[in-house]
């Protein structure tokens, strides 16, 4: 499904990922786990394609994506749910679900049934404007509108960040059962134990730009391996 | 005594209408352009004078005058998504830069106007007739623009909050890179939006083709007044422009009753100014404000 090989990218000159190998297979759900300022959010923009990539291939769904523009690469099927959420404010929550659907453009089924299942609130609050959610409903939101589209990535950047411990569990659980009702494959970044030790099936672990390690089964399961790569 | 009290009232009305609809078809397409791609385009009147000039042009060949309209604002139209594509996209975003780059096309505008066209061109008469009442005398013309204004303003509140497109265009208005993520074409959205304002800057001069004098710097005129209703209207245009039109035009009109053109124009500006220092944001900065203030208190 997407497959990374010799990823560079640099804000100005300034490296910050150097050869970043990450490979994600149709149906998998897996992590990318690391402290803060590690190059997390860069490795997500590069893969949507807010940000262009220096030196290596991006390959999605079987095509080489590097050198097209992030609304391409949406539209080819990765939804994306940016780190502290960026929801659109002034649009209301049905209005910023329908920004999704134009991800996946060769799709034509929308989720809005199963969003709204998922998350009643965004039904009952439909009409609102979004800026006026609290944290877990703007992250609920960040959710159903990267999902109505029907992608075949998700694409998660610290899903967890800034909201709530009881939330983060519900929220943990919630991406589980619907990766697996709607069949989305998932990739996401953390720093959040909780979230990497009960989403992932599989995790890299990055460091200072570079994949340094790669767990699952027990390795992943066990508390002391993952709080190795993360500020525990 | 009741005679005079009651043409001073319907002056000032008529007035008041006239500065609305010149405030307001002189913002729009500014406000928009400034609210989407955050760049103030200095060459806006010249934008105007465009839709001006080949509304007269048409109209002086021979083109029957809606007609002559019509072409104005194509041409404008096309005229603005050309500047748009060869050089303004180069500095969206950049406040500053743009203000001095679109501030060097317009001076090449004006030069260019004059050494094709001369001093001026015969202007079209305006047409309708006028209403006259005691000493007043207005042009039921320009007083049908005011209508124009608010049609105007009521079109594009639908276009923006009602179609999918206007979704789309506030969304890359909010967070362009979201947006971009959401499979938006954000560079096809922002030249969609530079064509609006600039048919919007071409409705503008077709309209005052028939009534205003057609010179090389008749744009100088609408731009200030552009610019200080964008100013003053805030960071939310579509809510910001009809507000600064009201606000701007009621002193506009006030002082005009009492003191004549050139004081109605002086006040205008003093307003605007006191605007500026007590609502730094602008008028809809300011409800912003008391908006979140509000929602904190609850
Ligand atoms: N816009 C930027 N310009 C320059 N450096 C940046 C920018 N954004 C992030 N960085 C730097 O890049 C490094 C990685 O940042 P980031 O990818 O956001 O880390 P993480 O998401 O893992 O916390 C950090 O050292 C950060 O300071
Ligand atoms: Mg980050």
């Amino acid at each position: 499904m997407l497959e990374i090989e010799n990823l560079s990218v640099s804000y100005g000159k300034t490296p910050i990922l150097r050869d970043v190998d990450v490979s994600v297979d149709a149906g998998e759900v897996v992590g990318i786990m690391g402290k803060n300022g590690v190059g997390k959010t860069t490795l997500v923009k590069a893969i949507i394609g807010l940000l262009e990539a220096d030196a290596g291939t991006i390959r999605f769904d079987g095509r080489d994506v590097t050198d097209e523009r992030a609304d391409e690469r949406a539209r080819r099927g990765i939804g994306y749910i940016p780190q502290g959420r960026d929801v659109f404010p002034e649009l209301t929550v049905e209005q910023n679900l329908k920004m999704g659907e134009t991800i996946n453009e060769a799709s034509e089924t929308l989720h809005y049934d199963t969003v709204y299942e998922y998350f009643p609130i965004l039904e009952e609050r439909r009409s609102q404007k979004a800026g006026t959610m609290s944290g877990g409903q703007q992250q609920m939101l960040a959710i159903g509108r990267a999902l109505v589209g029907d992608p075949k990535l998700l694409l998660l950047d610290e899903p967890s960040e800034g909201i709530q411990p009881s939330i983060v569990q519900d929220l943990t659980r919630d991406l589980r059962e619907l990766s697996a009702d709607l069949g989305t494959t998932i990739l996401f970044v953390e720093q959040n134990l909780h979230v990497v030790q009960n989403l992932s099936e599989r995790c890299y672990a990055i460091d200072k730009g570079t994949i340094v390690d790669e767990l699952e089964g027990d390795r992943l399961a066990s508390r002391d391996e993952v709080a190795a790569y993360l500020a525990v | 005594m009741f005679e005079f009290d009651l043409y001073r009232v319907l002056s000032f009305a008529f007035q008041f209408l006239d500065s609305f609809a010149v405030i307001v078809l002189a913002t729009v397409g500014l406000a928009i352009i400034f609210g989407m791609m955050g760049v103030i385009n200095l060459a806006h009147g010249e934008f105007i004078l465009v839709g001006a000039y080949a509304t007269t042009l048409a109209f002086h060949a021979g083109a029957p005058l809606v007609l002559a309209m019509v072409i104005g604002v194509a041409i404008t139209t096309v005229y603005g998504v050309i500047l748009e594509r060869t050089i303004i996209h180069r500095f969206y975003g950049r406040l500053l830069d743009s203000m001095v780059v679109t501030f060097g096309i317009s001076i090449v505008m004006i030069q260019l106007t004059r050494i094709a066209f001369g001093n001026s061109l015969p202007q079209i008469s305006t047409p309708f007739s006028s209403i006259g009442f005691g000493p007043y005398s207005y042009s039921t013309y320009r007083v049908a623009l005011a209508g124009v204004a608010l049609l105007t303003l009521v079109s594009l509140y639908w276009l923006f909050t009602r179609t999918d497109f206007g979704v789309r265009a506030r969304a890359t208005m909010q967070d362009a890179d979201t947006a971009r993520s959401m499979g938006v074409d954000t560079d096809r959205m922002y030249t969609s939006t530079f064509a609006i304002g600039s048919a919007l800057a071409g409705l503008t001069g077709a309209l005052y083709a028939p009534a205003r004098s057609m010179n090389p710097e008749m744009g100088s005129g609408f731009l200030v007044e552009a610019f200080v209703a964008v100013v003053v209207g805030g960071p939310s245009v579509l809510l910001g422009t009809p507000l600064a039109g009201g606000l701007l035009g009621a002193v506009n009109a006030g002082f005009t009753t009492l003191g004549g053109t050139f004081i109605g124009q002086v006040a205008m500006l003093v307003a605007a100014i006191l605007a500026i220092r007590l609502m730094p944001n602008g008028i809809t900065g300011l409800i912003e404000t008391i908006r979140q203030k509000r929602r904190e208190r609850a």
